[in-house]
């Protein structure tokens, strides 16, 4: 397999606190701003932000088709996080357009706004495994109706938090807040 | 392992309340909050890729020439720009106003600004803001003022700069001071630390953890006097780590476009060619007032303790 190169998409939001945590598990992650730099990435982090913003920006210079395209086409893994999970979701009502990369429906603002917010322990049943790990839960986005393609990760309560289609990746929490990299360590190796 | 990122993550070791306000102002970061006072204005903030809006009264520009006691945005408006927009909503409420802020809690607003721009209820205390569920931002004009207001509780700090007069000079002279106090303070001595803390007037642990991190504790954003793309690059590139901007957006010639031109250079503030593009065909921007000649008593920055 060809090396690893790892970037973090770096418009808008949690940016540093993802480059924080790839830099720990030992990769040097690139900071993608531009379609240029898209060419040599093999594993994409779309961060938590505000998914509006996100789309926004990500249309200025054609990232918006350019980064699920080339998912689509098998050269780069995604994982996404809170914002940048939405993104990958399926085509839905609501702002912004999604990209339809994991099948399932993502509901914004699904647990109410900030006084809502909160951490609580998550159960791993697959993926990384990682027994419990803790959910820090911002505004988070909520798993709505999902397909038999879509693999659960990880719950909480009854309900998905973490899923996986073939190499996209979506939290609705932030591990990268957490300072925990076994998400990051496991996202690096598929 | 990069060098840059050895310190810790912010807010470990605080409580989870405290970690899930830092937290949103950290989902914040590389943004532009608009300041906004009708649902109208709030959806054209969203629509130019605004991260959050900011709910108040009347926009600095406006309390500087009109004058009065400028107060929290009424609840019905708070309450119409929430169900028009669901990007996070913000308000400010007046320093040491503690009732507005429990209003603003009730309503569910994202953020609240103890802001310096409304008029102050209390000209010796801010409000004690660790007790709120909801978090809060504060401006500050040195590490001192940034430090006793993370004191009280608050999660984001932003720059007063001189806010509705359209120049950027105090934003980035409050910018340079507190980056300048923190890296002064990472090259003393521990034994120095106390009488540090003691000149600042800042509390005595937060001085040793800047001291040890070299970094604020909270997110640090650039406000006041911000009006153009390349405003909000220099302040980003001064190490602001998002930006808010009030009379900046809706006192342009076309809102709509100054907005998206400022969400566009505050994301590529490192990129000339960018910001170029970003600052081509935008019309007027808000018309100015050098805010080094304003009299005393005409100064926001001056208010907070």
């Amino acid at each position: 397999m060809a090396a690893i190169c790892a970037g973090v998409l770096a418009l808008q939001g949690s940016v540093e606190p993802h480059l924080r945590a790839l830099s720990r598990c030992g990769v040097d992650p690139v900071e993608l701003r531009r379609p240029d730099q898209l060419d040599q990435i093999t594993h994409l982090v779309l961060p938590g932000g505000e998914s509006t913003t996100l789309h926004h920006l990500l249309k200025l210079h054609s990232l918006s088709s350019q980064i699920p395209q080339r998912v689509a086409t098998g050269q780069m893994a995604l994982l996404g996080t809170c914002a940048g999970a939405i993104l990958m979701g399926r085509e839905c009502q609501e702002s912004p357009p999604r990209w339809n990369l994991i099948d399932v429906e993502f509901q914004r603002n699904g647990f109410g706004r900030q006084v809502h917010s909160f951490i609580e322990p998550i159960e791993w049943i697959a993926g990384p495994d990682l027994g419990t790990s803790e959910g820090i839960f911002i505004r988070a986005p909520r798993i709505g109706l999902s397909s038999p393609a879509v693999e659960v990760l990880a719950t909480l309560g009854s309900e998905a938090v973490a899923v996986r289609q073939d190499r996209c990746v979506a939290c609705t929490f932030h591990p990268e807040l957490t300072g925990d990299d076994r998400i990051h360590q496991w996202f690096l190796r598929l | 392992m990069n060098d840059q990122f050895s310190t810790p993550m912010r807010g470990i070791g605080s409580t989870e309340e405290f970690r899930t306000k830092v937290g949103l102002a950290e989902m914040l970061r590389g943004g532009v909050i608009m300041d906004v006072t009708t649902a109208e204005q709030a959806r054209i903030a969203q629509q130019a890729g605004a991260v959050a809006v900011m709910a108040l009264e009347r926009v600095p520009s406006d309390i500087r020439k009109d004058g009065g006691v400028a107060r929290m945005s009424p609840v019905d408006k708070v309450r119409e720009i929430q169900q028009t927009v669901d990007i996070p909503v913000m308000a400010k409420a007046r320093i040491g106003h503690f009732i507005e802020g429990e209003i603003l809690q009730a309503l569910e607003v994202d953020f609240i600004d103890e802001s310096e721009v409304l008029t102050p209820a209390d000209h010796a205390h801010h409000i004690e803001k660790s007790r709120f569920k909801v978090p809060f931002v504060c401006g500050a004009t040195n590490l001192g003022e940034a430090l006793r207001r993370i004191g009280e509780g608050a999660a984001m700090l932003r720059t007063k700069g001189e806010a509705g007069t359209g120049d950027v000079t105090e934003a980035v002279r409050h910018l340079r001071l507190i980056r300048g106090q923190i890296r002064s303070l990472t090259q003393a001595d521990p034994e120095e630390w106390m009488s540090i803390a003691k000149e600042l007037g800042a509390p005595y642990t937060l001085v040793c953890q800047v001291a040890k991190e070299g970094r604020l504790p909270v997110p640090n954003f650039a406000a006041g006097g911000i009006a153009t793309p390349a405003d909000a690059a220099l302040v980003m590139r001064l190490g602001a780590e998002a930006i808010f901007v009030g009379s900046g957006i809706f006192k342009a010639e076309d809102p709509l476009l100054t907005a998206k031109a400022i969400v566009h250079a505050t994301a590529h503030f490192d990129d000339a060619v960018q910001l170029a593009e970003a600052s081509s065909g935008l019309g007027a921007a808000m018309a100015g007032i050098d805010a080094t000649r304003l009299p005393e008593d005409e100064r926001l920055q001056v208010r907070g303790w």
